[in-house]
């Protein structure tokens, strides 16, 4: 193969196989970006392109309205439940599923589940097990008799309305969220696992080391980068989604009981038009985003050193 | 780990977290088959076919919605973002990974970080670009935009992956008379096929779950991706199709389910940044 002799210099050829990918990621990425903060000071609508700055005026208004101060109360409550009780169940399962047992391959297929299918699909399973009258959660809940009956312990109601009522509607997108991001964290925490060396786990054994002090003093000290990676993607991925919310209840019951920031600069923005309103709402996913890059960034530095 | 749970304790847990995961999809799997008599009746076994099966919701599905056309929109989209990406993560993977030395780091991390600007940030600057290319409604706005999140992640992963690979093959290439371009193609290409592989399932994967952007840029029915127009077409106010519903929601998981899975190590190994490995 004859090529240009200029395409054997290195200082050409890299840039060269770069510039692409740098071009089309500071085109719709860096400068969307820029704009999200450009809007977010700005009087920019759908029906008024040609916009004016306007200083914090959006930021001002954002912050005097409940349904925002709600919005960030309902992500934070959302991300730290979900996180929380993901790292907790991903530790179990963790364990389960290091061992050997048979169909492995069908049971993990099955585990991970909710993390490979689209979660849009999987969340209108959802919406049929929460229905408010045909929900098979009720029909259980019924046919053990916790439910539907004067004195059951769940109440004389025939269903539990689960999207319908603030707190059950914020539970079950919680639920929902866990249930989809869990077999991430436990496949990563098992890659984790799968580094640390066995003579090191053995040797504390010998020494008469029990479950809990192997955990808390050894497995779990050398994982600490990879359940430090796993908790900060999964709060930035939580934080700043609104599918499950979307699917299941739209930010609903009416109230925005369930209402998140991401879904919040959706309706404002995209289906009220307001972009400028929009994006300062979306604005505050960047000091999540900012901490959690820094975070990510040292880790990167150090893993390039070792 | 020792025997920490004893036999019993173990498959107990082990099904539980079974039927946490796979319950949807298995209600998925009966209601599809469902009759609706059986369905409505509040008093049936919802977890059983009590009245035998039907094939009635699939067929609604299939001969009476738009569910086919939206399996062909996200497949082309599919197709056209696996192409970009590919084109444009290959070069730069091995630029990155061979050529470009110590601001190649740097590069690389950069990359990666771009990853990381969620997709809720950039969708109000982005549904203008969008509008002001006169893409709006149009399949082409998600084939433009879903590689700002796939180029980023295959980038890297192909990064590690052309690392992964001995120098010495192609240093012995360009002995015996190759081009710099020259080995890259006939040498680095061959072996980098199952890395490529996993880059172009992952992509499409990708395409298959997003939901926010084709919700925000897609209004026009026949032209919606597989999630926005099942849960945008067929959930309708009070008329639920439930048994079509679940249907092409499980009709659809199941094959990107399988394609993840195959491939869902490497996958994994390249989003915990390499802090899995040893």
């Amino acid at each position: 193969m004859k090529t240009p002799r200029i395409l054997e210099r290195e200082s050409v050829l890299a840039p060269l196989m770069l510039t692409p990918v740098a071009l089309y990621m500071v085109l719709l990425v860096g400068f969307p970006f820029l704009m999200a903060f450009v809007y977010s000071f700005s009087n920019v609508t759908v029906g008024n392109p040609e916009f004016q700055m306007v200083g914090f005026r959006n930021f001002a208004a954002v912050l005097h309205d409940p349904t925002f101060l709600k919005s960030l109360l309902n992500t934070c409550i959302f991300t730290f439940t979900s996180i929380a009780t993901v790292l907790v169940l991903s530790n179990m399962l963790t364990e389960l599923l290091m061992r050997e047992f048979r169909f492995k391959w069908l049971i993990r297929f099955l585990i991970m589940l909710p993390w490979t299918a689209p979660i849009a699909l999987g969340a209108i399973g959802y919406l049929w097990f929460l229905d408010s009258v045909f929900s098979p959660i009720d029909w259980l809940l019924r046919t053990w008799g916790l439910l539907g009956k004067p004195g059951d312990l769940l109440g004389p109601m025939s269903n539990l309305y689960w999207l319908g009522r603030p707190d059950l509607a914020m539970a079950s997108v919680i639920v929902v969220h866990v249930w989809r991001l869990l077999p991430l964290a436990t496949m990563i925490r098992i890659a984790g696992m799968n580094s640390i060396p066995r003579e090191v786990i053995e040797a504390a054994q010998v020494d008469g080391a029990g479950y809990f002090r192997r955990l808390f003093h050894i497995v779990l000290p050398l994982l600490l980068p990879v359940i430090s990676v796993t908790v900060l993607f999964s709060t930035l991925f939580t934080f700043t989604d609104m599918t499950v919310v979307w699917v299941l209840t739209k930010g609903g019951p009416p109230d925005n009981s369930t209402q998140v920031l991401a879904s919040l600069a959706f309706l404002k923005g995209i289906q009220g038009g307001d972009l400028a309103q929009g994006a300062a709402v979306a604005i505050f996913f960047f000091p999540v985003l900012a901490g959690v890059a820094a975070v990510v960034l040292r880790i990167a530095k150090k893993a390039v050193v070792t | 780990m020792k025997k920490f749970f004893s036999k019993t304790y173990f498959y107990g847990a082990l099904s539980m977290f079974i039927i946490f995961s796979a319950g949807p999809f298995y209600i998925m799997l009966i209601t599809m088959f469902k009759k609706s008599h059986d369905l409505f009746n509040p008093l049936n076994n919802p977890f059983w076919l009590n009245e035998g099966p039907t094939l009635e919701h699939l067929d609604l599905l299939f001969n009476q919605t738009l569910y086919v056309r939206f399996l062909l929109n996200t497949v082309l989209v599919g197709i056209a973002v696996v192409v970009i990406t590919v084109l444009l993560a290959v070069p730069a993977a091995i630029s990155l990974a061979r050529l470009a030395g110590r601001w190649g780091e740097n590069v690389g991390i950069g990359i990666f970080l771009t990853y990381l600007v969620p997709p809720t940030l950039l969708f109000i600057p982005l549904s203008r670009i969008v509008s002001f290319l006169g893409l709006q409604n149009s399949l082409w706005s998600l084939v433009l935009v879903y590689p700002t999140f796939t180029v980023p992640f295959c980038t890297w992963l192909l990064m590690s992956f052309f690392k992964s690979i001995p120098k010495d093959i192609e240093e012995q290439a360009l002995v015996d008379g190759c081009s710099r371009v020259g080995a890259m193609a006939r040498v680095l290409l061959p072996l980098s096929v199952p890395g490529i592989i996993t880059v172009v399932v992952f992509s499409f994967t990708l395409v298959a779950h997003e939901y926010i952007y084709a919700l925000s840029f897609i209004q026009d029915s026949a032209k919606k991706t597989i999630g926005i127009g099942m849960t945008t077409e067929l959930v309708r106010g009070d008329v639920f199709y439930w048994g079509a519903l679940m249907g092409g929601a499980l009709i659809a998981s199941i094959p990107v389910a399988l394609l993840y899975t195959l491939f869902l190590d490497r996958i994994i190994s390249g989003m915990s940044m390499g802090a899995a490995k040893r």
